[in-house]
């Protein structure tokens, strides 16, 4: 944070003395945690030189890469997945037609409400009961395609709904069909200012992945147990948990990265105002709806964006901030 | 599939009380942490700042999995000694949850109008007082519906736990099975469960999101 937040004044000497004696207390108790930590592991002998070995054999890596092929694997299918299944759902929730809504919102509620966990165990524990046994794979990839699909058709939905409602009619006024409509006018401008929000979905579905741990499927977290367990290795958990997490926090870290950078682009275009318009749900009048478009807000005649609240970070509400019901 | 529930109200009772204290007890770890980091974030202090963000941006980079075994199979060994699994199933979930927390918290603070802080400076109000009695009373009531979504989010994670033998509905199916029970019946009464619980609290949510909307 580089300009002085307008949340307190410019430190004078007594303000300077005090935040320095609370930068103390910050830095002693993260040391008092810190240290805690890493004087339980000496005494506990982890830093012991047969606790480390197992990373120094090569067969040990290819066991490693080999659950991060599976993580990543699951991970590409299930946002390909997640992604075809939001757009349908999101798509059948905004038709004009009952038939077709109702089923789609009750599919969609349904499916975000219950955990992606015991859609797992469904797919992996119950399914053998009606018959086709399912490898935990398939139960991993096609429970999170159906949880994070539900989420993202929601997002997709909102999007849609924040545009201007004038979008919607200019389509219709030079004549477009409604698959135009949405092909052409509202579903580039939605995806758009709500990219951000997508991949942060996908770094939850990437996070996710992980629970396949439960039901036995073969990614990263299984194979830091079967190395901590092994005893021929003089079974380093500490150890094994310690590298494979270092790896997953890695690749989470480098797909939020990617949503950051995207939401950095899409708030400063000026085509995509993030979703920061009023859209025609909140009751707006015509005449508000005009000046928004002009990017002037109606109710103080203030530019909209232009810092009307305490933009701490100067950017639109995180990505990850959505009003739904996600799982973190 | 009816017996499935009401032939073992006991498991069922055991289990519906295991989720129970992990929400409440994971909910209360993380609204407080979640506090006192949200807080951090937008303090004066850089070094409470810099802590802060590296604790959100780590632990929401983090599986919730991950953080689980690590508290299943890492704190054992290094505790040497019986440790308490609901106890640390319900850690886990707080300092997890405490990052969605604070990050909402934060979000709350950005829908204050810029003049309020202003305001609240001009009549010399310090950081403190700026927080607790300008900004954070509004804050509150945009925060509340995000915050509710939070926790919604927070009870359908304590299914997590079912890996780590900690007995809830998430891992019911397991006792279920040892009694000759079939998976489907019970899996299908969890998710049934699970429905009925988000469907409450997003109730919950509505309610409380009309009573303090914020008029603006």
């Amino acid at each position: 944070m580089s300009q002085a937040s307008v949340l307190y004044d410019v430190p004078g000497p007594r303000a300077i003395a005090r935040n320095r004696i609370l930068g103390v207390v910050t830095v002693a108790a993260v040391i008092a945690v810190l240290g805690w930590i890493v004087w339980r592991m000496a005494e506990t002998g982890q830093f012991s030189a047969s606790k480390w070995e197992a990373f120094a054999y090569q067969t040990i890596w290819a066991q490693i890469l080999q659950g991060l092929q599976n993580t990543l694997g699951a991970f590409v299918v299930a946002a390909i997945g997640a992604l075809a299944l939001g757009f349908v759902l999101a798509i059948a929730r905004l038709s004009d037609h009952r038939a077709v809504r109702i089923p789609a919102a009750i599919v969609t509620e349904v499916l975000r409400a219950v955990p992606v966990l015991i859609f797992m165990m469904l797919l992996y524990y119950a399914l053998p009961v009606l018959g086709p046994r399912l490898p935990p794979y398939w139960a991993v990839v096609i429970a999170l395609i159906a949880y994070n699909g539900s989420v993202l058709a929601e997002v997709i939905r909102a999007g849609v709904e924040s545009l201007p409602r004038g979008q919607k009619e200019a389509g219709y006024a030079i004549g477009l069909r409604k698959s135009g409509v949405m092909r052409l006018i509202l579903m580039p401008q939605a995806i758009r200012s709500m990219l951000p929000v997508i991949i942060a979905q996908l770094v939850v579905t990437l996070k996710d992945t992980a629970l396949g741990f439960i039901i036995t499927f073969e990614e990263l977290l299984f194979i830091a147990k079967r190395l901590g367990s092994a005893a021929t290795l003089d079974r380093p958990i500490i150890q094994s948990t310690i590298v494979i997490g270092a790896i997953y926090i890695a690749i989470c870290l480098l797909l939020s990265w990617v949503a950051t950078i995207a939401q950095r682009r899409v708030s400063a275009s000026p085509r995509a105002a993030g979703g920061k318009r009023p859209g025609n749900a909140g009751g707006a009048t015509d005449t508000q709806l005009l000046l928004t478009q002009r990017g002037v807000d109606a109710n103080t005649g203030n530019a909209v964006g232009g810092g009307g609240t305490l933009g701490l970070t100067g950017r639109a509400p995180d990505a990850d901030d959505t009003a739904d019901g996600r799982a973190p | 599939m009816l017996d499935a529930l009401f032939g073992h109200l006991d498991l069922w009772g055991q289990a519906l009380w295991g989720t129970v204290v992990l929400f409440f007890g994971g909910g209360a770890i993380a609204l407080v942490l979640g506090v006192i980091v949200g807080g951090m974030r937008v303090s004066p202090v850089p070094i409470a700042r810099a802590v802060g963000t590296v604790y959100v941006n780590l632990v929401r980079n983090t599986p919730l999995t991950l953080i689980f075994f690590l508290f299943a199979f890492g704190v054992p060994v290094l505790v040497e000694g019986d440790v308490d699994f609901l106890g640390l199933a319900v850690w886990a979930l707080g300092l997890y949850t405490a990052t969605y927390v604070a990050e909402t918290m934060r979000a709350g603070i950005n829908t204050v109008p810029v003049g309020q802080a202003e305001a609240a400076r001009a009549i010399g109000l310090p950081f403190g007082q700026v927080m607790s009695l300008v900004i954070l009373p509004q804050a509150m009531r945009a925060v509340i519906p995000p915050m509710m979504s939070v926790f919604i989010a927070l009870l359908k994670n304590t299914t997590v736990a079912a890996g780590f033998s900690v007995l809830n509905l998430g891992s019911i199916r397991a006792y279920m099975s040892e009694r000759g029970e079939n998976a489907m019946d019970v899996l299908l009464w969890v998710a049934i469960i699970f429905v009925a619980l988000v469907m409450l609290l997003t109730l919950l949510q509505s309610q409380l999101e009309r009573r303090w909307k914020v008029a603006r």
